[in-house]
């Protein structure tokens, strides 16, 4: 493995961890079930809410189910590469992450390739047939810009959740443990991003657009989709990237902080 | 008996030194409790006339169930007896003159009682300082909030007893990470842990009501506001009684039959 491409290195990352993860099939398979019905449980609530009510804040079923399929692939293509962010403050107390220091690769791509989650599919599943099903039902007349804005969603989010998972990772640098306050940011975004994030009122639609930019990679764009919104919603997703400076920014501070824990 | 208890209080104590770590997590409490009420809410004002319970039942309801997440919720089962199972520490258990169901269930109980304590506390408070309707209601009447507090602890035993059923079907199956997670998302779907039971079509709802998983959290937090009374409180109360006794007896049964062919994989 000469220098060079780093695809090559994260492919071989891939075949190792594909290898360890195939050693034991029946719990991967059992593990990726379990997966699927746990994000299954929300899109049944979801479901249920809606046998009794039609419609929330001007939603009907299929926005929702639009809205649900989007935020949830944005979810699993980030957490396909980034959750490896979660198990890192394991890595700094086990001294994994001086290994990983004195190596000539940059660092957040070593700890992406040390752990890639394939049990993860059975979400990736999930997301992709909610995917689908939300495209097919929403009944909306597909053409280029709201196909672009489906895409710039979707890359828009994945950044923005990537962020998050890379905040969560930075902020072990301070405090060695990992912060269950942080879950908020990144499962909680994901439960409770099913509904768009205006239905939860003004205050926490401020919240998500200007603080933690969720909002741009859902709602603005959404209205669009839903033909209730203007032509440049379509390209405020890009906010997602931007969001990821301050969280580079934050791993860089800490990175700078790092003292190792020793073991 | 007397064994068992000196156990529960032992892992009591040490339950409740985790001080900081439930601080942290009430925390994270409220902004769940919050956004899930902000949920209610939205629907709420789609159409009132829809909503199955009054909308300060509701957000009780959420308080609730925030505030005893510890006592209800099937994924804080014990990693040590799942590991203890799997590596083959279970042969010191096995050595020790205590009935291995009995000791299981008096430290579920220790663990689940403790984090609970400690965390309920803060969020009660907290959620009763919040304005009405959103905030926690007092309870309905004194009969209610009696009531409240029987069916808390049978439906938390309720939960334990459940939760043993996977513990021992690791005996058999030894990689426990599927069933768990099966059970888990059972658990919280058919306990009214997505959305509150009575929010499900009737038909759905009836069956619902008849499971184990209804005789968790569904009654004591409908008994606190009220929203379950009379005729169908009695019913549940029964059904709450029944299934602690079926489980449990399930529970013991499963155990002898595990013991007689418990295999020690060494280690």
């Amino acid at each position: 493995m000469r220098d060079g491409s780093g695809i090559a290195l994260y492919a071989h990352y891939f075949k190792i961890q594909l290898k360890s993860a195939m050693q034991y099939k029946g719990s991967f398979i059992l593990t990726c079930i379990g997966q699927f019905l746990v994000s299954f449980n929300v899109f049944l609530g979801v479901y249920f809410m809606f046998r009794r009510f039609h419609s929330v804040n001007g939603y009907a079923y299929s926005d929702i189910l639009l809205c649900f399929g989007i935020t949830l692939m944005e979810f699993s293509l980030a957490e396909a590469f980034a959750r490896g962010f979660d198990t890192f403050s394991s890595m700094l107390s086990n001294g994994m992450f001086d290994r990983i220091m004195v190596r000539p690769r940059n660092e957040i791509f070593q700890v992406l390739g040390q752990r890639i989650e394939f049990t993860r599919l059975g979400r990736m599943l999930q997301a992709v047939i909610m995917f689908i099903y939300g495209v097919t039902k929403s009944g909306i007349a597909w053409d280029v810009p709201k196909v672009l804005a489906v895409i710039f969603m979707l890359l828009g989010g994945m950044a923005l959740f990537c962020g998050i998972f890379l905040i969560y990772a930075a902020l072990c640098f301070f405090t060695t443990e990992s912060l269950e306050f942080m879950n908020i940011l990144t499962d909680g975004a994901r439960e409770y991003g099913k509904y768009p994030v205006n239905i939860y009122g003004k205050k926490v639609l401020l919240l998500c657009t200007f603080i933690v930019p969720y909002a741009l990679v859902q709602y603005y764009p959404l209205l669009y989709l839903l033909g209730r919104g203007s032509l440049w919603y379509i390209f405020l997703p890009a906010g997602g990237f931007l969001f990821l400076l301050p969280c580079y920014g934050l791993w860089r501070l800490g990175l700078s902080h790092y003292k190792s824990t020793g073991s | 008996m007397k064994k068992y208890i000196s156990f529960f209080r032992l892992r009591f104590v040490m339950g409740l030194q985790y001080r900081s770590a439930a601080l942290a997590g009430v925390a994270t409490q409220f902004v769940w409790g919050t956004m899930e009420i902000l949920m209610f809410r939205a629907f709420y004002e789609a159409d009132a006339a829809a909503f199955p319970m009054t909308l300060q039942a509701t957000c009780s309801y959420v308080w609730m169930q925030q505030a005893f997440l510890s006592l209800f919720m099937a994924w804080m089962m014990e990693g040590e007896i799942f590991n203890a199972i799997v590596d083959g520490n279970i042969s010191y258990e096995l050595c020790r003159p205590v009935n291995l169901y009995d000791m299981w269930f008096a430290r579920s109980m220790a663990n689940r009682f403790s984090m609970a304590l400690l965390r309920c506390i803060p969020v009660l408070l907290g959620s009763v300082l919040i304005k009405a309707p959103y905030g926690m209601m007092a309870p309905v009447s004194w009969k209610a909030f009696l009531l409240f507090v029987i069916t808390l602890f049978l439906g938390a035993f309720v939960t334990i007893a459940f939760c043993m059923l996977v513990y021992i079907s690791c005996f058999f199956t030894v990689s426990s990470m599927g069933v768990r997670m099966v059970a888990v998302s059972v658990v919280e779907f058919f306990q009214g842990g997505v959305i509150p039971i009575p929010f499900f079509p009737e038909k759905v709802r009836e069956i619902m009501e008849l499971l184990p998983f209804a005789a968790m959290q569904n009654v004591s937090f409908r008994i606190y506001s009220g929203d379950l009374s009379g005729k169908a409180m009695e019913k549940a109360v029964f059904l709450q009684v029944f299934w602690l006794i079926v489980l449990t007896a399930a529970g013991r049964g499963l155990n002898r039959i595990a013991m007689k062919k418990v295999v020690v994989q060494g280690g």
